[in-house]
């Protein structure tokens, strides 16, 4: 934990991808479940977030 | 002097061209090849895209060409995203979707670490396998729709056959419970001998030697299993997952050749009801909108899962 939070301070692409696909997974999670509409609300923004962030992140050193 | 072919053809070449091409580098001619395929990709792929990303954000309704066109804002998103019929919609694609996959995955494995063992015949039904997917989705939505018809289909039959029910005691495409299980079923038996094809290549892509080297180990079929035959089939299947989920995502034709998304709305998947909302109800504006998260949902969701399979192939 402590070294995925190191990266994320470094800027380092591991880290920082892995944030970007939890929102993804996140935001598809909640567009598709069935419990809270607020969830579904809020997906879509979390899902953009994420993919935004990805292709930004993959740019990022090792 | 001879002269070489070379020389033959650059003197062939008419000097207006010659003159032309003169002072051209290498990176300049080999932007030159590749011109009409970046424009033709802009074209095709990139501008569409635009395109719709900009009418998200408008009224513009395709069948009012002369209307005023208003630029929205987030409206359209923040309708469709509070639209509780939409979230119906969603909840049925990944029904949908998750039970394909599962059912794909474990029949079109299955099914190829049969016939990757040698028996007689193994070419013939490898080819019996193959041939639903050869079908044209349109073709098969048409002709599954007689096999669950409750007085004549084949599968009420088998159905009853098997459990001793009444075979006109119901309808698969007719009933709100059985519907979407009706497409699930149609949808598995056209694309698992697509699994069961990538599955097998992966299975014979593995070495008999490690085999050898863990019976050598005195390993155990079942750890061989674990240990080897998964490990190295498992960037194929991840493949074909990716594949079908993408596909599946957006499946349209077979489902709506099936069941029209009803009964009521109940195998309205997201794209058949993208296509009402846009070719229906000509909202295109708001169509768009959805369209762009649709694209975002499943452009994110590649991305991570190409990201894993790149891990899974360098281990």
């Amino acid at each position: 934990m402590t070294r995925f939070f190191n990266g994320l301070l470094h800027f380092r692409r591991s880290a920082w991808e892995m944030l970007a696909s939890v929102l993804i997974a996140a935001g598809v999670v909640m567009l598709m479940q069935p419990f809270a509409l607020t969830l579904y609300s809020w997906s879509f923004v979390v899902t953009l977030l994420g993919t935004v962030m990805f292709i930004i992140v993959s740019h990022f050193p090792e | 002097m001879l002269k070489s072919s070379v020389d033959r053809i650059a003197e062939a070449t008419p000097h207006a061209i010659a003159r032309r091409m003169h002072g051209l580098s290498d990176r300049a001619l080999a932007w030159l090849f590749v011109a009409p395929s970046i424009v033709l990709l802009l074209a095709v792929n990139i501008f569409p895209l635009i395109w719709t990303i900009r009418l998200s954000f408008t009224n513009f309704r395709v069948n009012r060409p002369n209307a005023e066109v208003d630029f929205v804002g987030l409206k359209n998103y923040a309708s469709i995203l509070s639209d509780r019929d939409i979230w119906l919609t969603m909840q049925a694609t990944a029904h949908f979707l998750i039970w394909t996959i599962v059912l794909q995955v474990l029949i079109g494995f299955s099914l190829a670490y049969l016939i990757n063992k040698k028996f007689r015949g193994n070419d013939l039904w490898t080819t019996i396998i193959v041939l639903p997917m050869m079908l044209s989705p349109a073709v098969v939505g048409n002709f599954w729709t007689f096999l669950y018809q409750p007085q004549i289909g084949l599968f009420n039959y088998a159905v009853g056959f098997l459990t001793g029910a009444d075979p006109s005691s119901f309808s698969m495409i007719g009933d709100v419970k059985l519907a979407p299980w009706a497409i699930i079923i149609v949808d598995t038996w056209m694309w698992t001998p697509f699994v069961m094809l990538i599955c097998l290549a992966g299975l014979r892509s593995i070495p008999g030697s490690i085999y050898e080297a863990a019976e050598c180990d005195r390993a155990s079929k079942w750890r061989q299993f674990w240990t080897i035959t998964i490990p190295l089939v498992l960037p194929f299947l991840m493949l074909a997952v990716l594949f079908r989920g993408i596909e599946n995502f957006k499946m349209f034709d077979l489902v709506v050749q099936l069941t029209g998304g009803g009964p009521g709305s109940i195998t309205e998947l997201t794209s058949i009801n993208l296509k009402r909302e846009a070719f229906e109800k000509w909202r295109t504006g708001y169509a768009s909108a959805y369209a762009v998260i649709l694209f975002v949902t499943v452009f994110g969701l590649a991305s991570i899962y190409v990201k894993a399979l790149n891990k899974v192939k360098q281990r």
